[in-house]
């Protein structure tokens, strides 16, 4: 579904992601993880077509999105790492405003939102301003609207950033639920090892633009020799803090687009 | 066309939720409409010009427009900031409806707040030559909307911050309101106050507002018609381009 080859890019002089290649099978959920600064939304990004590739291939359902961009959109859903929702319209316009957005004819387009906001528990707010909302509750809108046009592939990007345990695991048991109903293939960058290893089917590790394993999660335990997905991730990147290092290479990226311009 | 509509309707709605800010946008005309408009009402007469109240009205109403037109463009840093606009940009829909919607509902809701501010310039005392002659106004009305309608998307997709909001008002939309003739005559002007008119795509859409409403002209009709319209088509394609050109 996904099938992605030697794929960089890089914001002047620095390289933030570095000949990457990997695949993703139909139905598969699929969970990148990294420290601060890995490259991984740079990675989405390239993949959901916000960001052209400098050089590599990627295929999305068998088309390359940089070439069919509105075809591969239609395609795909995605949750960004920072929220995107109207605040100021209603759970039900947010909805859909994007089904007419996705050209999801009227009646399935009525049908789907009824569905979808039930099942993610937010049938009773549905004429509620999205401004009124808890972050959790927004997390499961935007997961929502994401697979209004029952995309082929979901994106989701840190999805779990700032939700409590509860808000969690309610999102992950629904991710997991619409996975195996409607075959959504999913791909997600998170922090959490013990979310990665409880949803996805299999993780690749990226640090300092590159994949340096990937697996299940019991192979990545094999291979490190370790008893702990967390463990693991350890291993294989080293325990320095990526904070600071991060923060400067995001200041690098941003020179590097400002001074393009 | 159903991109187009959404986000059209999008803007509307929110004009009607914002209670507060229908009221604030109509206080700044009314304030000008009634400090001046009687303020300088005695001295204009003197000087044998008649009513200055009769004059000014349809500079308050371009200007509510321009304001209103200009502003909802703007908004688009709200959207920025919000990730609103990161949702329609990754939409299988090109940019340019994204764009035309977008403008098309600012400019909408510009004329909304201008036939508000018109009526309440009848309440004051202000007197159409004809009735007949709205269906007219109401056209110089559209050009104006569209036109600052999409010089806002312009700025929206160009400036980032709040800084550069403050800039384009006191620079830009300030100026364009002051410099066409919205509050004072233009004939027997200097040379310099009279090419900064003729450069001011806004004193053809206030003159073919007040020539509509009090058959008074400084251009021709049909002048005010084409400069608004050249205008109008060059901010569009201004706008459509800077919008391409987002990055998210």
């Amino acid at each position: 579904m996904i099938s992605v080859r030697n794929l960089v890019r890089r914001f002047g002089d620095f390289t933030a992601v570095k000949e990457i290649s990997f695949d993703v099978a139909q139905g598969e959920i699929f969970a990148f993880l990294g420290p601060n600064g890995a490259g991984k939304s740079t990675t989405i990004k390239m993949l959901t077509t916000l960001l052209r590739p400098t050089s590599g291939a990627i295929q999305l359902d068998g088309m390359d999105p940089n070439v069919h961009q509105k075809e591969a959109r239609q395609r795909f859903g995605i949750v960004f790492q920072d929220p995107s929702l109207d605040q100021e319209q209603t759970a039900w316009e947010n909805m859909e405003l994007h089904g007419v957005l996705y050209h999801v004819p009227r009646k399935v387009r009525a049908t789907r939102i009824v569905f979808l906001l039930k099942t993610f528990e937010l049938w009773d707010r549905k004429d509620s301003l999205v401004k009124t909302f808890s972050g959790g509750m927004k997390r499961r809108l935007e997961i929502a609207r994401g697979l209004l046009h029952t995309p082929k592939i979901l994106f989701l990007d840190e999805p779990t950033l700032g939700l409590d345990p509860q808000s969690r695991n309610q999102l992950w048991t629904h991710v997991k639920a619409l996975n195996e109903t409607e075959k959504t293939t999913v791909f997600l960058t998170t922090h959490y090892m013990d979310e990665a290893e409880k949803v996805a089917h299999r993780i690749a590790i990226m640090d300092h633009g590159a994949i340096v394993a990937q697996g299940t999660a019991a192979e990545l335990k094999q291979q490190t020799s370790t008893d702990s997905l967390e463990a693991a991730f350890l291993a294989l990147t080293g325990s320095s803090l990526r904070n600071e290092s991060a923060d400067a290479k995001a200041g690098l990226r941003q020179m590097a687009q400002m001074w393009r311009r | 066309m159903g991109a187009i509509y959404i986000l059209w309707l999008r803007e509307l709605k929110r004009y009607v939720r914002s209670r507060v800010q229908v009221v604030a946008s109509l206080a700044q005309p009314c304030l000008y409409l009634f400090a001046f408009g009687f303020g300088f009402g005695a001295v204009f007469r003197q000087a044998g010009r008649g009513s200055y109240l009769q004059f000014m009205a349809p500079g308050v109403v371009a200007m509510t427009v321009l304001f209103s037109a200009v502003f909802s463009g703007i908004a688009m840093l709200w959207d920025r900031q919000f990730g609103f606009l990161k949702e329609t940009l990754v939409a299988p829909v090109s940019r340019l409806q994204i764009m035309i919607g977008r403008t098309l509902g600012g400019a909408t809701v510009a004329i909304i707040q201008g036939t508000i501010v018109l009526c309440v310039c009848l309440l004051a005392g202000f007197r159409p030559q004809s009735w007949l002659a709205l269906p007219g106004a109401f056209l110089f009305l559209f050009l104006i909307a569209l036109v600052f309608a999409a010089l806002g998307t312009a700025l929206g997709s160009a400036i980032k911050d709040m800084q550069g909001f403050q800039i384009v008002m006191n620079f830009l939309v300030m100026p364009i309101y002051f410099l066409s003739g919205a509050l004072f005559p233009l004939d027997n002007q200097k040379i310099g106050m009279r090419i900064a008119n003729q450069i001011d795509p806004l004193s053809y859409g206030v003159d073919g507002l007040r020539g509509m409403l009090t058959n008074v002209w400084h251009f021709t009709p049909s002048t005010n018609l084409m400069v608004l319209t050249v205008v109008a088509g060059a901010f569009l394609l201004l706008g459509a381009y800077l919008f391409s050109k987002i990055e998210v």
